[in-house]
């Protein structure tokens, strides 16, 4: 008979099916769109640096935006990271509870909301002619500016789940600590971090991510130059961006090898979350 | 199990149904004539305003989506559009792809400038060289000799150059990178013509806004921008060298200038290095393609005579002036002539729609 537990797990059954479905949906278009790229480049495809979309000449390899996307998410991650670590502890633990605290953790939120062409523009004519005046170049554009708005993007999301981490560690851990004679930095390093490591790396894995798939501002901001930037403050471009930038006018070939670009970063930031995963069980 | 069955069913059953609605309303509106359209960018301000005016004054209703050159051709090759538009004209190869015959339609013509940020140098003027060495990466200083040669008089300041191109695909870089493939053997054999390019030095922005702005908040920079963007924006722009050696601003007379020339009867011809000796030589067409034969996937006659109706409207006196209110150049006399010869080639099952 159909009663409600059965139409519960009936429901719940279905809709878990269909995540798989648009999963393995999305990952076969992509594989069937990238095939014709594969084919002509094979491996190639991958170490290639070549990007030469004119015609009769064409030749698409991903090597300068792989290597432009992990640089500028990990610019984003080494920036982010003492920030946002300083800022979980000051709200979930040094400041907890006082109106402080849940004022900063208000505007952390904010940040975590605010559109990211808004960031794009907010670099645009703030940052970039920051970075020109520091003297790094001439023009501001670059895979250290754009690593830069990535770290301010990807903050309040690495800052609110540490957050939720270290306010989860029980108080009766802390007061026993306390008891035998701890001052707060011992709680802090003896305590609170060990017992919340796994989830505040999570956050930074789910930081790093985020940063790597991150389009508008980030196209805004790298100077969108098809070539293996060759410093922090060269032009580059990243595996989003360029697919951002190109999609509308592509065909044949190029579609192909753009599909194919999505297709990795698909399986990038697949590994990330799976190496993620794979640390936190270890720690 | 069976339990899960009938549920599929009834649902099945109930998304059917509501197919069957929407059909219903579908065909009761069908009656009225509306046109779709999709394509170049190059060309949106201007399609915008005429679309509107049209509809405005004839009831029809006109749709048109903004989605590049390459959406627009892909767009009429499914044949889910009544008519697509593109900057660069299909080549025969391309046109082999379609399943019937297609005609070009120009509509206006747009001119690509090349701007700057100096300040205090006004009326820069590049010769065929100096603009290629600068986009090639051979001249990086602002006060190099050669740029100096030919701009007498004019202080040019101790300043690196930073070059700055369209990052997405467009027809502007496909009229830009075919100028500089017709001035130097070098450009065509290095870098070439497309939509978009392997460029040596510089850096990319997204769309004419993306390299304004880069340009306006770069002291030193230089790069190519659609001249309707830059007559509205202000921009400082250089005078650029044309075939005959003059010097020559960009404006809607020097642009239309360059379609002033012999023509092909399909009018398709790449504009870029006119031998008009008054033309801007950084110039080209835009075009709307549709069918030659309208009678395909059961539209009605008189959809097909709507829209053979709207294009020859684009083509007059009225929606040019539009154009030029948007700073496209309008066509010359003869383009429009031939053009409307064009049209008339255009059959509803085998007969012209337009006398």
């Amino acid at each position: 008979m159909l009663n409600g537990e059965r139409i519960t797990k009936i429901v719940l059954f279905l809709t878990s099916l269909i995540i798989i479905f648009i999963a393995s949906g999305m990952v076969l278009t992509l594989m069937e769109g990238a095939i014709p790229a594969f084919k002509e480049f094979g491996f190639k495809f991958i170490i290639s640096s070549d990007w030469n979309p004119t015609d009769g000449r064409e030749s698409y390899g991903a090597l300068p935006f792989i290597i432009g996307t992990i640089a500028t998410s990990i610019i984003a991650l080494l920036i982010c990271l003492p920030l946002a670590f300083s800022t979980s502890l000051f709200i979930g633990e040094i400041y907890r509870g006082t109106k402080l605290a849940s004022f900063i953790g208000m505007m952390v939120d904010m940040l975590a909301g605010i559109p990211s062409i808004v960031y794009g523009l907010w670099g645009f004519y703030v940052l970039r002619p920051w970075v020109v005046d520091m003297g790094f170049n001439d023009q501001g554009y670059g895979v250290f500016t754009a690593g830069l708005i990535l770290a301010i993007m990807v903050i309040p999301y690495a800052t609110s789940i540490s957050v939720e981490m270290i306010k989860m560690v029980q108080n009766d851990l802390k007061e026993a600590a306390y008891s035998l004679g701890a001052t707060r930095k011992d709680v802090i390093f003896s305590v609170i971090l060990p017992n919340a490591r796994s989830g505040i790396f999570t956050s930074y894995i789910l930081a790093f991510g985020r940063a790597v798939g991150e389009t508008m501002a980030v196209t805004m901001l790298i100077g969108n130059s098809n070539i293996i930037p060759k410093g922090l403050f060269d032009t580059g471009n990243t595996m989003a961006s360029l697919i951002a930038n190109q999609f509308g006018e592509a065909d044949g070939l190029k579609l192909s090898s753009l599909v194919a670009i999505a297709l990795l970063l698909f399986f990038i930031t697949g590994l990330i979350n799976g190496f993620g995963k794979l640390l936190i069980k270890k720690l | 199990m069976k339990k899960i069955i009938i549920l599929i069913v009834t649902m099945a059953l109930l998304t059917a149904c509501k197919n069957n609605k929407s059909e219903n309303v579908e065909s009761s509106t069908s009656k009225i004539v509306s046109l779709t359209a999709a394509g170049a960018t190059f060309p949106l301000p201007f399609y915008n305003m005429a679309f509107e005016k049209y509809t405005k004054d004839s009831g029809i209703l006109l749709t048109y989506g903004g989605i590049g050159s390459g959406g627009g051709i892909r767009s009429l090759k499914d044949k889910v559009v009544d008519f697509g538009a593109t900057d660069a004209f299909l080549e025969q190869k391309e046109e082999a792809e379609f399943a019937a015959p297609i005609v070009h339609i120009p509509t206006c013509i747009g001119a690509v400038v090349v701007a700057y940020n100096l300040q205090g140098v006004e009326n820069l003027k590049l010769s065929n060289q100096n603009l290629i060495d600068i986009f090639m990466g051979k001249i990086t200083k602002w006060n190099d000799a050669q740029l100096k040669a030919s701009n007498p008089g004019v202080k040019l300041p101790d300043m690196n150059i930073s070059v700055a191109y369209r990052s997405d695909g467009s027809g502007t870089t496909y009229i830009f990178s075919d100028y500089m493939s017709k001035i130097s053997p070098e450009w065509e054999k290095t870098i070439g013509r497309g939509k978009a390019l392997q460029w040596p030095v510089g850096m990319g922005a997204k769309g004419n806004p993306g390299v304004a702005g880069t340009i306006q908040q770069t002291p030193g920079a230089i790069g190519y921008i659609g001249s309707e963007f830059a007559f509205a924006q202000k921009i400082s722009f250089a005078q650029i060298q044309n075939s005959t050696g003059n010097f020559i601003a960009p404006s809607l007379e020097s642009i239309s200038a360059s379609a002033q020339g012999d023509m092909p009867a399909d009018t398709k011809v790449m504009l870029t290095n006119s031998s008009d000796s008054n033309a801007y030589p950084i110039s080209g067409f835009t075009w709307l393609i549709l069918y030659k034969e309208q009678n395909y996937n059961g539209r009605t006659k008189a959809q097909a005579e709507e829209t053979v109706k709207f294009l020859s409207w684009m083509i007059e006196k009225e929606a040019q002036e539009i154009a030029q209110q948007v700073h496209y150049a309008a066509l010359p006399e003869k383009a429009v002539s031939q053009a409307k010869e064009i049209l008339k080639s255009v059959v509803y099952d085998g007969e012209p729609l337009l006398k």
